[in-house]
């Protein structure tokens, strides 16, 4: 499975899209397809102010539930709506309309610190070896 | 502890690998999970048909003159009642009345099959044999038997031409000898889901012909392979226990709303003092159907509470996919067992407003009865 260049990616399996001076987070192809079909997404308020590696919110899939933590430290810009209708967009799109939540850095440079695809893929090889 | 070991196959694993399930280990099994999609996999059962790998359970033969006595001991439920031909599901008791496993006791001819949940077969089969009289041969049969489950609506529809029209006609847990996909079987009107269907006892070494004839004669049906995904929320949403969830050790029959299994009336069985005890002083506690607004999901280990006070916890939840919305079960103290009860569930930090639900959640099934 390919994951994609130009998102980082953290241990707890979210990812962390700069653009614009905005990072967009959501969960990795391999996180929803461990969780299974989502039902179900709990996001924070916009304003909120999120801790790097803190939880932010809650993903309920049928099987099981899972938290959600934060790659990088920021406040909250926005959040996906569409999820409320439509959670299994996390499933089907996870690095497009399966977004989670845009950020507004406090140290733009901290996105840097996670990991590449390579060293995400290297990360699941080794934890299945 | 017993020492670590390679999870087992059983003898559909290189079926469940070809068809790209996502396979976990369960009960030292490794088993398939979910092929396509948790969701998807029920809707097909109770729309169409599913096709079940549950050969990890275990099954013991019992044979002797004094086979229905050494049984009708063990367990709960009445053995005596049975016609050859029938099967009867039960619980098994410890002598404080909690729970060893939960079962399905088959009556042949000339002997009985006990049926019992893969994570138990260990405990069970050494449960059994110290209880087992001179006179009672009783061997485990768990490795020479594959077992299919196939459910569904359509179910009747895909056996048909590939079993004796009589299989067809078999009553809610009657089950034949018979062929079956050109296997020698043993076929039954039985399943975990609250639809229609039937599960194939056969020998492993018929396993793929059976597995390769029935997604064959099922795939124009719009049947589906199944995993334990789907195999736990099908039966949570007709409210069938799950054996180490809702019902354990520590927990009796009667608290767990299976009163009509315990034939007090019947001779001796182990645990019926203090079944006729628990009855005389009254439950504590009771295991109770539980709904909730919005789509957080209950989840086993989750604290129940009402009136900021811990009245019991949950043993099973999922979200609901035939109901589209969150269901679950858990023993709460008698008082609030009613309908409609207010409850609140503590999910981490969150407080998720619930109630008491009637059981079975979903009722529109297609088991016969």
């Amino acid at each position: 499975m390919a994951y994609p260049d130009d998102v980082r990616y953290t241990a707890e399996h979210e990812w962390a899209r700069l653009d614009n001076g905005i990072v967009t987070v959501g969960i990795t192809s391999y996180a929803s397809d461990q969780l299974g079909y989502v039902v179900f997404v709990e996001l924070p308020e916009i304003g909120k102010r999120l801790d790097a590696s803190k939880p932010f919110g809650v993903v309920e899939a049928v099987k099981t539930v899972s938290d959600l933590y934060s790659p990088i430290s920021g406040e909250v810009v926005e959040v996906n709506e569409a999820l409320g209708g439509n959670p299994a967009l996390v499933n089907q799109q996870p690095y497009g309309e399966g977004w989670m939540i845009k950020l507004k850095p406090r140290d733009p440079g901290e996105i840097n610190q996670l990991l590449s695809n390579q060293d995400y893929e290297k990360m699941l090889e080794e934890q299945h070896a | 502890m017993p020492p670590t070991t390679l999870p087992k196959h059983t003898p559909f694993h290189e079926f469940h690998r070809l068809a790209g399930a996502k396979l976990v280990d369960f009960a030292g099994f490794e088993m398939p999970l979910r092929y396509t999609g948790d969701v998807r996999e029920h809707m097909a059962v109770r729309k169409a048909a599913g096709l079940f790998d549950i050969s990890h359970m275990g099954e013991f033969h019992v044979a002797g003159p004094r086979a229905l006595e050494f049984l009708n001991r063990a367990i709960t439920n009445d053995v005596a009642a049975l016609v050859p031909g029938q099967a009867l599901y039960s619980p098994m008791c410890r002598p404080d009345g909690g729970i060893v496993d939960d079962l399905l006791v088959y009556r042949f001819p000339d002997h009985y099959m006990v049926v019992v949940n893969a994570s138990t077969t260990a405990k069970d089969f050494a449960w059994l044999e110290a209880q087992a009289p001179a006179g009672v041969t009783f061997e485990d049969r768990s490795d020479q038997t594959a077992l299919l489950a196939i459910q569904g609506p359509k179910a009747a529809e895909v056996l048909r031409g590939q079993v004796p029209d009589a299989v067809l006609d078999l009553g809610y847990y009657r089950f034949a000898e018979a062929r079956a996909f050109g296997a020698d079987a043993v076929v039954s009107r039985t399943g975990y889901t609250g639809e229609d269907g039937f599960e194939i006892y056969h020998h492993p070494r018929d396993a793929a012909q059976v597995w390769e004839g029935i997604v064959a004669a099922g795939r124009p049906a719009g049947l589906e392979l199944v995993g334990l995904g789907a195999r736990d929320t099908l039966r949570l949403e007709v409210a069938y226990m799950l054996y180490g969830n809702d019902i354990d050790d520590t927990t009796t029959p009667l608290e767990a709303g299976l009163g009509w299994t315990v034939k007090l009336a019947k001779s001796e069985f182990v645990g019926r003092d203090a079944l006729v005890a628990q009855k005389e002083r009254g439950l504590g506690r009771k295991l109770v159907g539980i709904e909730l607004d919005g789509r957080r999901v209950p989840r086993h280990g989750m604290a129940i509470a009402s009136n900021d006070r811990i009245v019991g916890q949950v043993t099973s939840g999922t979200f609901s996919p035939s109901l589209e919305r969150p269901i679950g079960m858990g023993y709460v103290e008698s008082a609030l067992a009613k309908n409609g009860q207010p409850l609140e569930i503590h999910a981490g930090e969150s407080r998720l407003a619930a109630r008491v639900a009637p059981r079975p959640f979903y009722t529109h099934g297609t088991r016969k009865s």
